[in-house]
């Protein structure tokens, strides 16, 4: 009896190492002959970049994708400010708008370690030194304005400073920095309320449960004229040290960083990130500015 | 006769002997496959190539200092809608389980209410509830709503008084029907068997599932956040996505594991002391 | 005549339980109820008692009518003293509570006097040391007893006893039986529904033997149980002796 219990303990044990060893080298992102072979050429040859399936490069948003960084939750589109730069940036990396494919990334997921369903996802990311430990930016693509919005006739309708706002129980989106705009720029008596989408936080502001809203510019133009019943902007928060922008997030220590990067100076420099800014995103000159 | 016992034979003496000798050897042999799988699965997670990373994502001491007064403060909203919650929902079971076992036919109204109610809310997943309450109630702009905190917590009473109603009425309906024929026998009106004779039984009886309930809802409690208010969950999130690392709820799920342990030897406790008494009855 | 029970009918879905059945019992008689299970021994008690309501029929209680539906049924039962086979006592409480819950609660007593009549009854029939005790720590025996002292707490006009000693383990009847007889012999009118037969014989004033929920044969113990008339009694007086149980 007692043999028998020796010999299944040391069996299983066996048995589990065998299978950890067969487990442990798991695989890298292959950087492939081809990628050492042409590091003196193009280190970003068009089409040809090490992506997670060659030939295609594969963008990864949430949803719901929110106008006007997209139109209609489709990001396949094209319209949109976000959608369109990721066209644009695809582009000058070699891949046509045929070539793309868009993937759908929850918050948690674009963060998370281990292996990315993605090659790059672009989703309102502000740049920040914390976040750049845990994944790679791109360079920025939009300079971020945080915006205060409200209800005609609110508590916070009508304030022009930000000592205005300081008895206003305001709301903003689960990370975002919007939040921090709240605790840090505003610090209202009232603790701010978080919500798990920009619609709770909508339909919070018209419930009356809140009395306005932080959200980035173009989020506040639209809301308060597409979406909101007597929606009104109060005002842009003044930018507070390092000005807020956003960016492409990629794998950490991705080999498409540099290259992608690079795509997006190249938007700005010829002025195509303006010509998309001024698409999508009008009315941005339209809006107070608190002190 | 010293000690009482006589002194065991020899037969005896090898009996003890064998078995504790095989005794001896069963536990050096647990102890060493325990050990062994424990060490083959602490190398096997920390050979693994993805380690380092998901070691930072996940357990970095950092920020999980920095997290820690932002989610301990986040608790502190658990613990008290807990505490208020429980006892709401407790005392609506209880009520709701009363009515459900009047008999007669002029109580048929109320019966079928609190029949109704039970089934209603034990089926609609409580996340909905917490949305229509939260988000739909104030939208009807009545006057005196109160706040998102309360609408939160009154839909885990809602919900959470369904699920104790039915664990309620089972122990009512598990009182033997003697006991109720002799406490009428003595003269007693419904009322005061109901308090007296029955209730006390019942709830003795059910105090495991209850207590049970209660651990659970300790962890719903925190689906108030979703129209607002920052509980320890929330607050991990928010720290999350600010660092873009895990760290945050891990911190929250060992105060949580840490919130619970107290209510679980009480669960335990209870389940046993009440293990006793229940069996007199000839 | 203390209890008067006429024509009483008891029916349970389909089931005809007590058909036409009529007993008289005056005040300090003791009566006996014998007959198979299922015979209706145990629902005529529960009529009485009110626990059970009657289908036709009319039950008299000191000269009152209360199977009339006006009639307040706690008020009833507070004159009424029922003991049944198992699971009296509550086991949540001492056996002191046990007894003065009912005084208390019902009778209105005061604590002090309520424990006082309690602690004599114990006293009296040799449980007073277990009077804190709860009710898993006694024997079956001493659990009937104390069910019986706390029925009789209250001065009841009339005792039910329902097979009280039929779950008990046989060394255990016996302290049972001497307490019913000295009841008895202080002149406790009771009904006691029961399979011990020679204890029927020594206490009872009558026997009553049930059949199919009517009384087949009444009279005398030495009539009913040594020398019946009907043939179905005879029928069910030789099973018993077959048990060993006359």
């Amino acid at each position: 009896m007692l043999r028998r219990h020796t010999i299944a303990a040391l069996s299983s044990a066996a048995v589990i190492l065998a299978a950890v060893a067969a487990c442990a080298p798991a695989d890298e992102t292959s950087p492939s002959a081809t990628a050492s072979a042409s590091a003196s050429a193009n280190p970003c040859p068009p089409g040809g970049l090490p992506t997670r399936i060659p030939g295609k490069l594969t963008i990864g948003t949430d949803t719901p994708a929110y106008p006007p960084w997209f139109v209609d939750n489709k990001p396949d589109n094209g319209k949109g400010f976000e959608s369109a730069v990721a066209y644009n940036v695809a582009e000058r990396l070699g891949y046509p708008a045929a070539n793309v494919t868009w993937t759908k990334v929850p918050f948690n997921n674009a963060i998370a370690p281990g292996p990315k369903s993605y090659d790059l996802d672009i989703n309102q990311f502000s740049i920040t030194d914390e976040r750049k430990q845990a994944v790679d930016f791109s360079s920025p693509y939009y300079l971020v304005r945080q915006t205060v919005i409200t209800t005609k006739g609110s508590k916070a309708d009508g304030a022009t400073t930000i000592a205005g706002l300081k008895n206003a129980k305001l709301g903003a989106q689960v990370g975002t920095t919007s939040l921090q705009a709240i605790n840090e720029l505003i610090k209202p008596a009232p603790k701010a309320q978080v919500f798990n989408s920009n619609d709770d936080a909508k339909t919070a502001l018209q419930n009356g449960t809140v009395d306005g809203l932080v959200v980035d510019l173009p989020t506040a133009f639209y809301m308060t004229g597409a979406e909101l019943d007597d929606g009104v902007i109060v005002g842009q928060l003044p930018q507070v040290g390092v000005p807020e922008q956003f960016g492409i997030v990629l794998d950490k220590n991705s080999p498409l960083t540099d290259c992608v990067s690079d795509a997006v100076d190249q938007l700005r420099q010829d002025g195509t990130l303006a010509v998309l800014e001024k698409t999508w995103l009008a009315g941005t000159n339209g809006a107070p500015e608190l002190q | 006769m010293s000690d009482g016992l006589p002194a065991p034979s020899d037969i005896q003496r090898g009996r003890i002997a064998y078995r504790r000798r095989r005794a001896i050897r069963s536990v050096l042999l647990a102890a060493a496959s325990t050990a062994m799988l424990g060490t083959v699965l602490v190398l096997a997670v920390t050979g693994s190539p993805g380690w380092d990373r998901v070691r930072r994502s996940f357990f970095d001491p950092q920020i999980a200092r920095e997290s820690f007064p932002a989610v301990l403060e986040g608790l502190w909203l658990n613990i008290r809608m807990l505490v208020a919650c429980a006892v709401l929902a407790l005392a609506l079971g209880l009520l709701i389980a009363v009515l459900r076992t009047l008999s007669g036919p002029v109580f048929f109204p109320v019966r079928a209410m609190a029949t109704v109610y039970t089934y209603a809310f034990r089926g609609v997943p409580l996340i909905i509830v917490i949305y229509l309450f939260a988000f739909g109630i104030p939208g009807l702009r009545l006057r005196g709503t109160p706040g998102v905190l309360v609408l939160g917590g009154a839909a885990l009473v809602v919900t959470y008084g369904a699920y104790l109603a039915e664990v309620f009425r089972a122990g009512i309906e598990s009182v033997h029907p003697s006991q109720l024929a002799a406490a009428r026998s003595l003269g007693l009106t419904y009322r005061q068997t109901m308090r007296h004779v029955v209730l006390p039984q019942a709830v003795r009886r059910v105090a495991p599932p209850l207590l049970n309930d209660t651990v659970a809802l300790q962890k719903d409690v925190g689906l108030v956040s979703l129209a607002g208010p920052i509980d320890a969950v929330r607050a991990a999130q928010i720290a999350t996505a600010e660092n873009f690392n895990y760290t945050p709820y891990i911190v929250a799920a060992v105060l949580f594991v840490l919130l619970a342990l107290p209510l679980i030897a009480v669960t335990d406790w209870v389940t046993l002391r009440a293990a006793r008494r229940q069996n007199a009855g000839l | 005549m203390l209890l008067s029970v006429n024509g009483v009918r008891k029916v349970f879905g389909s089931a005809v339980v007590l058909d036409d059945l009529s007993l008289q019992v005056d005040e300090h008689q003791v009566v006996a109820l014998i007959g198979a299970s299922g015979s209706g021994k145990s629902t005529l008690l529960r009529c009485v008692n009110l626990l059970e309501q009657v289908d036709d029929g009319v039950i008299i209680l000191d000269g009152r009518e209360i199977t009339d539906p006006r009639v307040d049924p706690d008020e009833v039962r507070r004159r009424i003293g029922m003991v049944f086979q198992s699971y009296n006592l509550f086991p949540h409480m001492t056996v002191l509570d046990n007894i003065t819950l009912a005084p208390t609660r019902v009778h209105k007593r005061s604590i002090a006097d309520a424990r006082e009549s309690a602690s004599d009854w114990l006293s009296r029939v040799g449980l007073a040391d277990k009077a804190d005790s709860y009710p898993d720590r006694l024997s079956g025996g001493q659990q009937q007893r104390v069910a019986i002292v706390r029925a009789l707490v209250n001065n009841p006009r009339l005792l039910l006893l329902d097979e009280v000693t039929s779950a008990l383990d046989p060394e255990l009847v016996g302290e049972v039986l001497t307490m019913i007889r000295e009841l008895k012999a202080e002149g406790m009118t009771m009904v006691l529904a029961t399979h011990e037969m020679g204890f029927a014989r020594q206490v009872a004033d009558r026997v009553v033997f049930l059949d199919g929920g009517r009384v087949l044969e009444s009279g005398p113990p030495a009539q009913v149980l040594g020398s019946p008339v009907q043939p179905r009694t005879r029928q069910f007086l030789a099973r018993i002796i077959e048990a060993g149980r006359l």
